[in-house]
């Protein structure tokens, strides 16, 4: 939907090429070419705890398994790896509050109408949770405890993982809200694909690299990279991950670290230096992912016409 | 506050209980601002130093945290020549939705419905998440980076307890701006739709009345000359909260498929 106005360019040169006074017709979309949605405003620390959340989440559900079947050495890694995604996490998200001594407001009420509510408690729950069982686990001490706050941790865990694609696909964002069937299995994979590749990366620590958190890094990279293709195509014209420059070189990015780290890990097989240097490549990606996701979000709300179609198309939807 | 007594009329019984709101017929706006500057003055918001945007003679450039009301001024052309060309101004203002994706999203509480139907944000609440400004399907709510926090029209809560109406529908010199009960200003809205369509404005229409539409229907609504997308309004507004039930289902799936993966690891995988 073109609209031509009548425009007074503002920054003209005086010596422009056109008859003084003569106003320069240009096609806009909208109203002077100005969003009509708001771009979101967190920093890109936003799109690190998409990341961290994503790791600490599903390594935690990694190291309940490997619990559950006996498999000690590799829960421990998963443990150590759910830590080291939780530690950062509450940091990151209270640096980027505009009030960030007001962030306990979070845990002021519990609204399942805000994906933020439901996942402030989410962390409530799953991060002492799984920094208990992890530090039970280290000093090998209270076992009936350690196991259920590895339940805990483990259970919340998927959800930690997922929930911040409904965040923003909560959003009048036409790339994030359009996008909502497709987003929580690009970032479930990602979790899953960083998880593996922090816990295969910690394992090297004292002995071989864990195939099974090996191959859950190359399971996890490759659906993260399918299922980021099927959004994309799911959004068409629409598809600020092509059209912004810098959302596509973080997509370009995720999906060539996400390949590479997959490929390599595959090759790598129980050497200990390449497979935490392809751990390392996967888990590169998925930070790059969720980046491409934030940075794409804000170019399609930053974009009138993609409110335009995208509200048109909803609207004939329903 | 420098709202003029010649402007004052009967005082009116607000009360609780009634859902208030805007009628903004822009058939009758002349472009004067004075709307904008009276919330200002009244609401204590921030002067910012505006440049010269190059769009008509709006500076305001849209709504945000430290621009309440915003008159647009579109220059449409009729034909070709210069002569042909007619402006088309508007206040636009918080559309104070019936779901209000804003009020859904906020993780704090700090955003909630008062006892006139309105939407307004508590500044002793609000930590300044941030999460409203995407979710607002109008792009109505901001940020304000001096305090941190959102901030947004709040249909004049604090004169409307004082049984005063908001500051820029007194400051209206046409009556553009209308306060009033909603259902009253859906009727006036109405009748004066039927009267510019008799008078041959074919284009007029209608904009957030209609409770079918994707925000339930707005508390602010608009009688417009044009399409919604000249004067930078949605078309098809939605409040993606209605989407939510399907949305944690999605994300259920996911989480299921992410367990599903780590299992089939550990019955396929080596101790």
């Amino acid at each position: 939907m073109t609209v031509t106005f009548r425009r007074r360019s503002g920054p003209r040169p005086i010596d422009a090429a056109t008859e003084p006074g003569k106003a320069i017709d240009i096609d806009v979309v909208g109203y002077y070419g100005q969003p009509i949605v708001r771009p979101h405003v967190w920093k890109d620390v936003i799109g690190w705890y998409f990341f961290t959340g994503g790791l600490a989440g599903a390594s935690s559900a990694l190291a309940l398994a490997a619990e559950l079947t006996g498999r000690s050495r590799l829960a421990r890694s998963a443990r150590r790896a759910a830590m080291i995604g939780l530690l950062p996490s509450p940091a990151l998200l209270v640096y980027d509050l505009g009030r960030p001594s007001r962030f306990l407001n979070m845990l002021r009420v519990f609204k399942t109408t805000s994906p933020m509510s439901v996942g402030s408690w989410l962390l409530t729950v799953y991060g002492p949770a799984a920094a208990g069982s992890m530090l039970l686990g280290e000093i090998g001490r209270l076992r009936t405890m350690q196991r259920l706050l590895s339940g805990v941790a483990g259970i919340t865990g998927p959800g930690l993982a997922t929930y911040t694609a409904v965040l923003v696909a909560d959003t009048a964002t036409p790339a994030w809200h359009e996008a909502r069937s497709e987003l929580p299995f690009v970032f479930a994979a990602s979790a899953l694909a960083s998880a593996g590749a922090a816990t295969a990366l910690l394992s090297t620590v004292d002995g071989e690299p864990s195939r099974v958190a090996g191959r859950l890094a190359v399971a996890g990279a490759l659906v993260e990279v399918s299922a980021a293709t099927v959004m994309k195509r799911r959004l068409g014209s629409l598809d600020t991950y092509r059209s912004d420059r810098q959302a596509h070189r973080y997509d370009q990015a995720a999906r060539a670290l996400a390949l590479a780290g997959a490929a390599g890990l595959l090759v790598a097989g129980r050497r200990r230096m390449p497979a935490a240097l392809f751990s390392v490549a996967v888990a590169a990606g998925s930070v790059c992912e969720r980046l491409a996701v934030l940075r794409a979000g804000a170019a399609s709300a930053a974009d009138p016409q993609s409110v335009i179609s995208s509200g048109m198309s909803t609207s004939l939807m329903v | 506050m420098t709202v003029s007594p010649s402007t004052a009329e009967a005082p009116m019984h607000i009360a609780a209980g009634t859902r208030y709101g805007f009628f903004t017929d822009t058939s009758v706006c002349i472009g004067c601002k004075a709307c904008e500057v009276a919330c200002k003055e009244w609401n204590g918001v921030e002067a910012v130093a505006s440049e010269l945007s190059g769009n008509s003679y709006d500076n305001t450039v849209a709504l945000d945290a430290t621009s309440w009301r915003h008159v647009a001024f579109v220059e449409k052309e009729l034909t070709s020549t210069v002569k042909d060309m007619v402006w088309l101004m508007s206040s636009d203002v918080c559309k104070h939705c019936t779901e209000a994706a804003c009020l859904d999203v906020c993780p704090t509480g700090s955003l909630f419905r008062t006892e006139f139907g309105t939407v307004v944000v508590q500044p002793d609440i609000c930590n300044g998440c941030g999460y409203c400004v995407p979710a607002c399907p109008f792009g109505v709510i901001g940020k304000n980076p001096t305090s941190g926090q959102a901030a947004k029209c709040t249909l004049c809560y604090d004169r409307l307890r004082g049984g005063e109406q908001p500051a820029c529908a007194r400051a209206c010199p046409t009556d553009s701006i209308q306060f009033g009960p909603l259902d009253e200003l859906r009727a006036t809205a109405a009748t004066r739709l039927a009267q510019l369509r008799d008078s041959g404005a074919d284009r007029a229409q209608l904009y957030g009345e209609d409770p079918d539409d994707g925000i339930g229907g707005a508390g602010a609504i608009f009688l417009l000359l044009d399409e919604p997308s000249v004067y930078g309004l949605p078309p098809a507004p939605r409040t993606t909260t209605r989407d939510l039930r399907q949305m944690w289902r999605t994300a259920a799936a996911a989480s299921l498929a992410l367990v599903g993966a780590v299992v089939l690891a550990m019955i396929g995988g080596e101790r």
